[in-house]
């Protein structure tokens, strides 16, 4: 178990500065982790992947998303159960324990303490790429606006995007995911120190109440010491820019540790500097699994091969070629048959498909690996906003149910905005262009308006621009769909 | 559907390449042909070589125009430019773009990776510029490695 072979030392775009080290107990066991670390990449970092065990089989668990948005690395911390240890930080002297039954409540007293009121113009839930660009926005505006996220940083998932985006200078093309991550951190500063926006972070909004006069009320839980302190939110707009979360793929073995979504293996790495393990077979040859491959090549790690069901390759040809070129083969009409072991992965089982996606007999192929990454897209996370009764459909395109919304970003329920991914899968620059409307429309709602309606024809010309191409075919048809039936719903 | 959608890997067929004379005095090979929302080689180009019809259409390159100045080689996000100058002595400089560990030194010889990911010389690093945390290496090659040499290995 050595704590420094899982960190990445060399990587050629970041620096992993040397942080202070601590010591917390894991399961009666006194081990170290790095500040900064959450308490999944620490325990990652001591090799120890098994987070969980399953309820009746007791099968072993390890995380999946990383991002705070599924259930498999709930542990016990402190005594306190069900701890999303993948976005909780890590603090020294802390003892962490696996739960391996239904967690038991812990001695409760509910001395009714004083709820906390905050009063807020807009209400902006989520601080990725949509959920800043509409609270830079909607602070420009004037309106005041209070901007909510889980983690405990801002930027979402532009923390771990280490390669330069696409796009045109509007949307910061040429410029690292990190690096925008920065930018727009600093932009909400400069509203942060004029009183205009509220940032709470570590916060989570758990629910929708019915708010007074025009008013919308929501549940918020900050996040101290794992304990949650409980605020009342009233705002006059929401904008919901809560992302989404990575597909789960049917196969045997899927639930074993070392099976994990792409995207939470670059938030181990790229975030936390640490190895999701040595050798890795990525499954899904989309922008995701081809730009993934290619950072795990990036900080060190055997990346042996992608594997892809489709006949051809989802992603940009650029992508598939730099991965090539550093000798990482893709092969399409693959897919994966099973993953085996015991407590981890061993290896997995593939499969070749044949021209009606079929296994072709005989054609399977045992690899051994330590690491299963699945890139096989992603759904939105949309269960906050099914809570307010908005009109919502499913939008395969979209990659799930979406709230219908208009060219605004506006959903079926007055002053309830939807931007990014949690409106439908997209990418990054698409996020904050939705982001900047949703923010300005907010804004404008409720008397904000400096210049709004030319501002919103601009964002709208952009996004038609960035979604012309035959890879923004899929958004397009998703877009027009949701418009249409938005249309038909009025 | 085109082969490199199956395999990620383009062949001199699927690229506009430029003549004899145009190598000799240096030029940007763009190897980008699909139609991806992206522009910033056009913003950097100084000499207007670059141009595209909207910003969804691949790229095209004006080879009298371009003075292979490499600037657009450490700009492309997709590290999808490189530019090959042909020498005198049957020998040609390929600038690529690099962003793996470790970083070369000048003056070192390493392997000189093709499309496909295999070695197929040992080729010298000649200059080597940091643009941000890409590196924008010249690494030096026979001729007829010009169209072919797109990636380097450092040893560890």
């Amino acid at each position: 178990m050595g704590t420094i072979f899982l960190r990445i030392k060399n990587h050629p775009i970041l620096d992993f500065k040397k942080q202070k080290k601590i010591s917390f107990k894991f399961n009666n066991k006194q081990i170290e982790g790095y500040i900064g670390d959450t308490i999944a990449s620490a325990l990652h970092a001591n090799n120890i992947k098994t987070l969980s065990k399953s309820l009746i089989h007791k099968n072993p668990r390890g995380f999946f998303c990383g991002i705070g948005k599924c259930s498999s690395c709930l542990m016990r911390v402190n005594g306190i159960p069900n701890v999303r240890t993948c976005i909780a930080p890590l603090k020294s002297g802390i003892n962490v324990e696996t739960q391996d039954q239904l967690a038991d409540l812990p001695e409760a007293k509910f001395i009714c303490e004083k709820i906390k009121k905050i009063d807020t113009d807009v209400l902006v839930i989520g601080a990725g790429p949509a959920g800043l660009c509409a609270s830079i926005n909607a602070a420009k505006q004037g309106a005041k606006t209070l901007l909510i996220d889980e983690n405990s940083m801002v930027g979402g998932q532009l923390v771990k995007q280490t390669h330069k985006f696409f796009g045109s200078k509007q949307e910061k093309a040429g410029t690292r995911g990190v690096k925008i991550a920065e930018i727009l951190e600093d932009e909400i500063k400069k509203y942060q120190v004029k009183n205009k926006l509220n940032l709470m972070l570590n916060s989570t909004v758990i629910g929708n109440y019915e708010g007074k006069k025009e008013k919308y009320k929501f549940g918020v839980l900050e996040n101290k010491n794992y304990q949650g302190k409980i605020y009342e939110v009233n705002c006059k707009t929401a904008v919901f820019a809560t992302g989404a979360m990575e597909n789960m793929l049917l196969f045997p073995g899927n639930d074993l540790p070392g099976v994990y979504g792409a995207g939470a293996v670059q938030t181990l790495m790229n975030v936390y500097g640490v190895k999701p393990g040595e050798k890795v077979i990525m499954v899904g040859a989309g922008n995701v699994g081809l730009i993934v491959s290619y950072q795990l090549v990036q900080a060190g790690i055997n990346v042996d091969r992608v594997i892809e069901a489709a006949p051809n390759i989802g992603g940009y040809h650029v992508h598939a070629a730099k991965l090539r070129r550093c000798g990482v083969p893709i092969l399409t009409s693959h897919t994966i048959k099973e993953v085996y072991g015991k407590e981890k992965v061993d290896g997995v089982i593939t499969v070749k498909l044949d021209k009606n996606w079929d296994p072709i007999k005989k054609s399977e192929e045992k690899i051994k690996c330590d690491t299963v990454c699945l890139a096989v897209g992603l759904t939105p996370s949309t269960r906050l906003l099914s809570q307010l009764d908005v009109k919502m459909d499913f939008i395969p395109e979209a990659g799930g149910y979406i709230a219908l919304h208009d060219r605004y970003m506006q959903t079926s329920k007055n002053g309830i905005f939807v931007a990014g991914d949690s409106s439908g899968i997209e990418e990054a620059s698409t996020a904050m262009v939705e982001g900047m409307i949703a923010g300005v429309a907010a804004a404008k709602k409720i008397g904000y308006d400096k210049d709004s309606d030319k501002l919103l024809n601009n964002y709208i010309q952009e996004l038609k621009l960035l979604r012309s191409g035959p890879f923004g075919e899929k958004p397009r048809v998703a877009k027009d769909k949701i418009l249409k039936l938005w249309e038909k719903n009025r | 559907m085109k082969n490199y959608e199956k395999t990620g890997i383009l062949t001199k067929n699927d690229l506009k390449l430029p003549s004899k004379k145009q190598l000799k005095k240096g030029v940007a090979i763009i190897e980008c042909i699909q139609k991806i929302p992206c522009n910033p080689c056009v913003t950097a180009c100084p000499v207007n070589a670059i141009s595209m019809k909207n910003i969804n259409a691949p790229p095209d390159i004006d080879y009298d125009k371009c003075i292979g100045c490499k600037k657009c080689v450490g700009i492309c996000p997709g590290l999808a430019i490189f530019v090959v100058k042909v020498l005198d002595n049957n020998k040609a400089l390929v600038t690529l773009p690099y962003e793996q560990f470790p970083i070369p030194n000048e003056n070192d010889i390493v392997d000189g990776i093709n499309r496909e990911g295999e070695k197929i010389d040992n080729i010298k690093v000649k200059k080597i510029v940091k643009k941000g945390k890409t590196m924008v290496i010249t690494v030096e090659t026979k001729e007829e490695h010009a169209m072919d040499i797109r990636n380097i290995r450092v040893k560890k």
